[in-house]
């Protein structure tokens, strides 16, 4: 069976001019050691992005034009599906996550019965009272759309989740599957995507972590963005009511 | 020339324009089609003048010409709704097209490498 095989782990990281921060990222996550592939994914950077992944050691895939964050993301699950990697784990290549938390993530994912975990800045749970996290320092309008699309995920799908904006995740093959389909937005897949892999009936958990502020450079939430992305995300979560319901690829869970 | 004859040859032209825009493939006959109908209509109503009074009351409108406007605003609006369609679908295909590419050229400088 399966299980006696080795599986094979992946961690991309969806990039867009980021030639201060990747390459410090993609050494630490190749620091870790344990057997995982790094693939970078250039959302068509017009900097050195590619470069500087490269010298870290880091696999680049480019894409020829900027598409947007989850073209860039949706780029990496189809890699991850050709090439038979049974887990992923995404983070952003700006600095902001933690690279740390990727064995940890990986090894929730394989153990435990979920098939995907999120990084959450505002989970309280009681066995991480010791490492008591700090506050993560947000704008006001950004902090009110996290609480109030949690809130709504939480309300509308039955489904508690504290950070659904959360870029860092984690999960296994039957949603990199999941996600190759069609219906992954291209803009900012976020609380939409949530509530579509619970609909399909995926398991979801999250896991506490911290994150940083950037580094250096713009978060893609600037300018009248947030206010586009509020109805953006208005709109997705109400269609994606609406819809059928999805189906996976795979139907059983193999546990 | 009545100004009536003067409406018909315009819309003949434009017309003819269409259907040769079609022949030479310059436009796809699956967008042709709300053309051909919106200059075929207006065909109708320069003949049949009276028709667009019985539209015009039908609908409540006071003098014809609201008619008329009602039903170029109509056009226009079917019109980029097709178009936001088209783009939309467009996009969804560039998309699907770039990601292929990306791994496509990953896969091909992996088989370089082995080469090498």
């Amino acid at each position: 069976m399966r299980d006696n095989d080795i599986k094979k782990k992946l961690v991309i990281i969806p990039a867009h001019n980021e030639q201060e921060n990747i390459g410090q990222v993609v050494t630490r996550v190749r620091e870790l050691d344990i057997g995982i592939d790094v693939v970078v994914i250039d959302d068509g950077s017009t900097d050195r992005t590619a470069r500087h992944a490269r010298l870290a050691g880091g696999k680049v895939i480019r894409l020829s034009s900027n598409m947007g964050y989850g073209v860039a993301l949706q780029t990496g699950y189809k890699y991850a599906f050709e090439r038979g990697y049974d887990y992923l784990v995404q983070l952003d290549g700006d600095g902001q996550h933690d690279p740390s938390y990727i064995p940890e993530l990986f090894r929730q994912v394989m153990t435990e019965k979920t098939d995907m975990i999120i990084g959450s800045r505002f989970i309280k749970e009681k066995t991480q009272n010791k490492l008591s996290l700090p506050k993560y320092k947000t704008g006001i309008p950004k902090k009110f759309a996290i609480t109030l699309f949690a809130f709504l995920t939480t309300k509308l799908v039955g489904l508690k989740v504290t950070d659904p904006t959360s870029g860092y995740q984690a999960f296994n093959r039957r949603v990199i599957a999941f996600f190759t389909q069609d219906f992954f937005p291209c803009d900012y897949p976020d609380a939409d995507v949530i509530v579509i892999v619970h609909r399909a009936g995926f398991r979801i958990k999250e896991y506490p972590m911290i994150m940083f502020e950037r580094d250096i450079g713009r978060s893609m939430h600037s300018g009248l963005k947030p206010i586009y992305y509020l109805f953006k995300m208005f709109l997705s979560m109400f269609m994606t009511l609406l819809r059928k319901r999805p189906v996976s690829l795979f139907l059983k869970a193999e546990d | 020339m009545l100004p009536r004859q003067k409406l018909v040859m315009i819309i003949v032209c434009i017309f003819i324009f269409i259907i040769d825009l079609v022949r030479r493939r310059k436009l796809r006959e699956e967008y042709s089609w709300l053309w051909l109908l919106t200059s075929a209509s207006m065909f109708i109503l320069v003949i049949k003048y009276n028709w667009l009074g019985i539209v015009s009351n039908i609908i409540g409108a006071a003098i014809p010409t609201t008619t008329l406007f009602i039903g170029s605003l109509i056009f226009l609006m079917i019109l980029s709704v097709q178009f936001s369609v088209r783009i939309s679908r467009l996009t969804e295909q560039v998309k699907n097209l770039v990601q292929e590419n990306a791994l496509l050229r990953d896969g091909l400088e992996e088989l370089k490498k082995h080469k090498v």
